[in-house]
């Protein structure tokens, strides 16, 4: 090991152990992480009548995974039954179609137009029916009741998404999302189709209204400010913490330091 | 030491005392003698200063008074601003909350803050500077004054007759021991025994599941999609906490085949299978359903449960499985229970067994 | 002297003389000298935090109503506007809604109970690494491990008050750790909850506990504390003119009180700008606590975050034992590593002294590097605390960072144990090291950064000899402690049976344990008294360092280094 000790006063020793500092740093990272490797780019599609179009924007995104008549495949499952409205929240948020094999679906931007995701939608309604697109009525938020909204977005969501719907962690790298993004429609959606780790909330358990209820909720609570002050995320005492100490704390060290500081020769008699 | 029932000498300055009396910590005896002038109006000998009078730079020291001056003013400024934000500035709704808050906060801050800072400046720039030194002495006393203590002590304790007379001593202690028993005895009021509380819940047999919020009865044919999962509680009971706080539970309705022993089968109805909610580890509601591994998450402390296979506990450290509920339907095809949980639920307690 | 200060002498000064007899003790007071160094003021932000916490509690408590009381809610945030909760969330949600400066007020107390916490832990820290607590602060270390312990609890009741989500879900934890208790859990969870949970009654048992007998105990615990340091001086660090039989610095009068006077201002304006631009606590978002409902991410505040992280990370142990179940899974983490850290950390200076034989008084502080087993030990400890309170927060690590979830807990689960062996050796190497660089400094003095060329040729770095002042510092080494009369290696020379104290199986342990806390860099040359280093045998004790009977009997304060 001396011939390392005896290059340490180089001036490139410092960056070198800079480097291999975080090169450790990363490789750790990503080892607990885990990432996949980028794939190939998707296909736009050409527009036809709705369904005859659809089916064709299916066969060429889809079918490589789900099957050419979404039958399922061994990557991919079945898309008979799960409707329109499941299509169109997948595709709407930009998960489908999937870039890479993931713990979970990202939300990115979308990769089919809003037409063309409506036919593809279309289309995989016409094979096996399932929760259709939720009309504008049924995911407006006016006359709906937000205390109501509240308890239920307590009692079903926010063990998953947080309180205000800042989302959480969920086993084996998934994870509940965000809430900020989603649209109204979006959030019907996922509700009435339970997309991946989701569990399903039909319609006939959760009702249309109290879907609404619960809509109008996030969408009222994500837009509302915070009169507190910069809110940290929304996420509660870590990030409180954390302010505590690199930031009250700090800032008191600060200023201990300077009351306490030896004044210049100069300044003494 | 000057008595205060004689007027005639009130200026008289403290007489030497004849035992030299030990002050505690008091330095020895600086050059500055006296504060006060002398009583018979000569003034004492010119002292040598125990702290400069002024700083060493003047220009220095007045550009410094300068802002320090300035500082405070601002800090007055920012005090009749807070004043006047109280009084002008309204709350009552979100967005007046805020301009409030920021109103308030920041001139309460500007108040300290300005202070603060002058007040930093003015004793680093203005003050002149000095570093003085002070002496220590032992914190054991002296000898003297331990043998003068041991002797107090000594004679007050055998005039106190503590230590020759063990009876008075001794029933004495015995008079205290009650005491303290006191607080146990009279806090016994605080809460009832928990006798057999912890081992029921309400639920009965026939009592219909309600989904939590809207409080509605369910059927298995509303509950019918696989992957669906609710909050139930038991009928009559939805408003009460402490009954809420052992009996909620969740339904969780699977495709057919899936649901396996350890589940009991005969206490599912349709798939559909009735867990509680109250996390055996320390009764968080475990309330994360994950559709795709079929796993219920507790979010405190991240105990999962496999919700096919009885709710086994896969990691985590809840020590048990959730307690399964006996479901049933009732003559109007409403879910209901077919009896309480088997078991008692929620956390671990000695008496469990 | 002016006329202004001779007219308040007259006036005031005899008013208050003629009843009190303050002349010589103010004296005495106004003429004390406190030393100067930053770090001796963390324990001041703690003090002004609990004022700042009195002051706006007091406020908070005119509008709190501690109640459990259900009631619907018709005030300002309308997103709740129907709901049932208990008086106590209806009655925050008017303060921070409805009052003007309640928000401010409950924000600004928040921030000043997290920032007495922090201060807290970075006093404690710096009195345990510069060995402040030895001879005679034992005591005052002893009252700072109850005022520890009992700001905790201050906290953990303070926030659970207004009977929100969050907080409510740890008052759940806290009655499942009761439970867990074997023998008399439940009937300490019933007495405490005054029945079956939630009840109507633990909200206003905290309440009084949280404003009137935690804050009583502090007061009176931080009274004798201030009275301690005053009673026996401050401490302070080594340099120029500083020994252990002095205190210099500045008199209390006027500087002192001046810049402590100005730290409580810039405590005040710190918790007051944090509350001002940082929301913190906003319970309306989280909404009344029911047992049905709990958040994803749900933490308690950051000092109560490691008793979080050790229910996380202990295994799902449990046992049966005839019809009685022992809940190892819960009460082993909540009591066990936390009592040994505070136990540890309350017995240290004794075992300290019991180890080293040092019965001293101590005036003049440790540099951390000059001791570097205290040092290493200390980083260990805060290792252990540092893991699990990262493991109280995995759920947020790994969904802010991406960290598959159990993966952080299988983590943690090793880095308990490894965590705090690695921070014990890699601490002990930097202090050795700083120690050696110490030792070239004094040998060889600065480097200028002036280069010069040799007549050979060659180039040369020049240096300057150290200073006084930093000459004082460097070599404020204390000699290493030592072991009672007769244990010196010489002396078992002459006469080869040990002192009472050093035979027997603990005395060989007390030995073993005082080379490990000795060992340091040597310095050749200067009279011996430092431990060999590298090979773990003390040996070598100077003249100057052995304590003789004579001295343990008077404590008389010995020179310092």
């Amino acid at each position: 090991m001396s011939w390392i000790t005896a290059k340490r006063r180089r001036p490139v020793a410092g960056y070198v152990v800079v480097l291999l500092g975080l090169v450790l740093v990363g490789a750790v990272y990503a080892t607990i992480t885990g990432s996949g490797s980028s794939a190939a780019a998707t296909d736009p599609a050409v527009s036809q009548a709705e369904i005859a179009q659809g089916r064709q924007i299916f066969e060429q995104t889809c079918a490589t995974c789900h099957g050419l008549v979404a039958q399922g495949t061994s990557v991919a499952p079945s898309l008979i039954g799960v409707g329109a409205a499941a299509v169109d929240f997948q595709v709407s948020t930009g998960r489908m179609p999937l870039r890479e094999p993931n713990a979970e679906a990202p939300r990115k931007p979308q990769q089919l137009t809003p037409a063309q995701t409506r036919a593809v939608a279309e289309y995989i309604q016409s094979l096996g029916g399932g929760p259709p697109i939720p009309t504008a009525a049924q995911v407006s938020t006016s006359g709906a009741n937000l205390a109501l909204g509240q308890e239920l977005f307590t009692a079903n969501c926010t063990q998953c998404h947080n309180f205000v719907g800042a989302g959480g962690a969920l086993t084996y790298g998934k994870y509940a999302p965000a809430l900020t993004a989603s649209t109204p429609t979006q959030i019907y959606e996922a509700m009435v189709t339970g997309p991946e780790a989701m569990p399903v909330f039909n319609d006939t358990t959760v009702t249309p209204d109290e879907k609404r209820d619960i809509i109008a909720y996030v969408t009222a609570i994500r837009a509302q400010g915070n009169p507190g002050g910069f809110s940290l995320g929304r996420i509660g005492p870590v990030t409180e913490g954390i302010f505590a100490f690199l930031g009250l704390l700090f800032f008191m060290v600060l200023a201990a330091m300077w009351i306490t500081a030896k004044q210049r020769k100069s300044a003494n008699e | 030491m000057s008595d205060p029932r004689e007027p005639e000498a009130p200026d008289e300055l403290p007489e030497a005392r004849a035992v030299p009396r030990r002050v505690i910590g008091t330095p020895p005896p600086a050059e500055a003698r006296r504060m006060l002038a002398d009583v018979d109006g000569r003034k004492a000998p010119p002292a040598p200063r125990w702290l400069p009078a002024d700083p060493p730079d003047p220009r220095r020291a007045k550009k410094a008074e300068r802002l320090v001056a300035a500082l405070f003013i601002l800090s007055t400024l920012a005090g009749i601003g807070f004043i006047a934000a109280y009084v002008g500035l309204q709350v009552g709704s979100v967005d007046s909350v805020f301009r409030s808050n920021l109103a308030l906060g920041l001139s309460m801050s500007v108040v300290f803050l300005a202070l603060a800072v002058g007040a930093v400046i003015w004793v680093r720039h203005i003050m002149p500077t000095v570093e003085l030194s002070e002496d220590r002495h032992p914190m054991a006393s002296t000898p003297q004054e331990r043998q003068a203590f041991a002797e107090t002590f000594e004679q007050g304790a055998e005039a106190s007759q503590f230590v020759k007379r063990p009876l008075l001593r001794r029933t004495l202690i015995a008079a205290t021991v009650p005491a303290l028993a006191a607080p146990l005895v009279l806090l016994r009021d605080m809460g009832p025994l928990p006798g057999t509380s912890l081992r029921h819940t309400v639920w009965r047999k026939g009592m219909r599941l309600l989904v939590y919020g809207p409080n509605t009865p369910i059927r298995p044919g509303d509950f019918s999609s696989p992957g669906q999962m609710i909050t139930v509680v038991p009928d009559g009971y939805q408003d009460n906490q402490d009954a809420l706080a052992a009996a909620t539970a969740i339904i969780i309705k699977f495709a057919p085949g899936v649901l396996q022993p350890p589940t009991v089968m005969n206490w599912t109805v349709d798939d559909i299978v009735c867990y509680s909610k109250i996390c055996t580890h320390v009764g968080c509601p475990a309330a994360l359903y994950e559709q795709t591994t079929q796993h219920i998450l507790c979010p405190c402390h991240q105990s999962t449960f496999d919700a096919p296979r009885g709710a086994l506990v896969l990691f985590g450290p809840a020590p048990r499985p959730l307690p399964q509920l006996p479901i049933t339907t009732d003559a109007d095809g409403y879910l209901v229970a077919a009896s309480d949980f088997r078991e008692p639920v929620g956390p671990s307690f000695w008496e469990r067994g | 002297m002016t006329t202004f200060t001779e007219r308040a002498l007259e006036g005031t000064g005899r008013w208050l003389d003629d009843r009190f007899h303050s002349a010589r003790g103010v004296r005495v007071l106004f003429r004390k000298i406190f030393p100067d160094h930053w770090t001796f003021l963390l324990g001041e932000i703690a003090l002004y935090s609990f004022i700042i916490l009195l002051l706006t509690g007091t406020f908070l408590t005119l509008w709190f109503q501690p109640s459990m009381t259900e009631v619907t809610y018709h005030g300002s945030y309308t997103h709740l506007d129907g709901i049932r909760m208990s008086e106590a969330y209806a009655s925050t949600l008017n303060i921070s809604f409805d009052v003007r400066g309640g928000l401010l007020m409950r924000q600004i107390h928040h921030w000043a109970a997290d920032l007495f916490m922090a201060a807290i832990f970075a006093h404690m820290l710096r009195i345990f690494f510069t060995g402040a607590y030895r001879k005679p602060r034992e005591t005052n270390w002893l009252i700072g491990i109850t005022m520890l312990t009992l700001g905790l609890l201050e906290g953990l009741f303070g926030y659970s008050l207004p009977d929100d989500l969050l907080s409510g879900t740890g008052i759940r934890i806290l009655e499942g750790v009761l439970l867990s208790i074997p023998v008399v859990g439940t009937y300490l969870t019933f007495f405490l909850f005054g029945g079956l949970y939630p009840g109507h009654d633990i909200i206003p048992r905290l309440y009084i506990i949280h404003v009137l007998l935690i804050p009583a105990l502090l007061l009176a615990l931080i009274s004798a504390h201030l009275f301690l340091m005053f009673h026996q001086k401050h401490t302070q660090m080594p340099g120029k003119g500083r020994t252990n039989t002095n205190v210099v610095g500045a008199p209390t009068y006027p500087y002192f009180m001046a810049k402590t006077g100005a730290f409580f201002l810039f405590v005040f304006a710190a918790v007051s700008l944090a509350a001002t631009f940082v929301q913190i606590n906003p319970i309306w978002l989280y909404g009344p606590y029911t047992p049905v409902g709990i958040s994803a991410g749900s933490q308690p505040d950051f000092y109560m975050g490691p008793l979080e992280g050790m229910l996380r990370m202990f295994p799902s142990w449990t046992w049966d034992l005839a019809g009685h179940t022992v809940a190892w899974d819960v009460f082993v983490p909540a009591l066990v590593p936390l009592g040994l850290l505070f136990t540890g950390a309350a017995l240290w200076p004794f075992l300290e002294q019991w180890i080293t034989g040092d019965r001293r008084e101590h005036h003049l502080l440790d540099r951390p590097r000059n001791a570097p087993t205290r040092t290493a030990l200390g980083m260990a400890a805060v290792t252990f605390w540092g893991v699990f309170w990262l493991e109280g927060a995995n759920d947020v690590i790994a969904d802010q960072l991406n960290i598959s979830l159990y993966v952080t807990t299988e983590i943690s689960r090793w880095a308990i144990f490894i965590g705090p062996v690695a921070a014990y050796w890699v601490t002990k190497r930097i202090c050795l090291g700083l120690q050696r660089k110490d030792l070239h400094l004094l040998e060889h003095g600065v480097e200028t950064g002036i280069i010069r060329q040799l007549p050979s040729g060659e180039y040369i770095e020049e240096t300057r000899p150290v200073d006084e002042e930093e000459r004082a510092v460097l070599e404020s080494r204390h000699p290493a402690p030592s072991l009672p009369a007769g244990a010196t290696v010489a002396a078992l020379e002459e006469a080869p049976v040990p002192p009472a104290a050093m035979r027997g199986g603990m005395g060989r342990v007390r030995e073993r344990l005082n080379a490990v806390l000795a060992e340091s860099v040597p310095t050749d040359g200067h009279g011996g008294g430092y431990g060999e280093h590298g090979n773990g045998h003390g040996n070598g004790h100077a003249e100057h360092a052995a304590i003789s009977p004579g001295d343990e009997e008077t404590g008389g304060g010995a020179t310092g280094a």
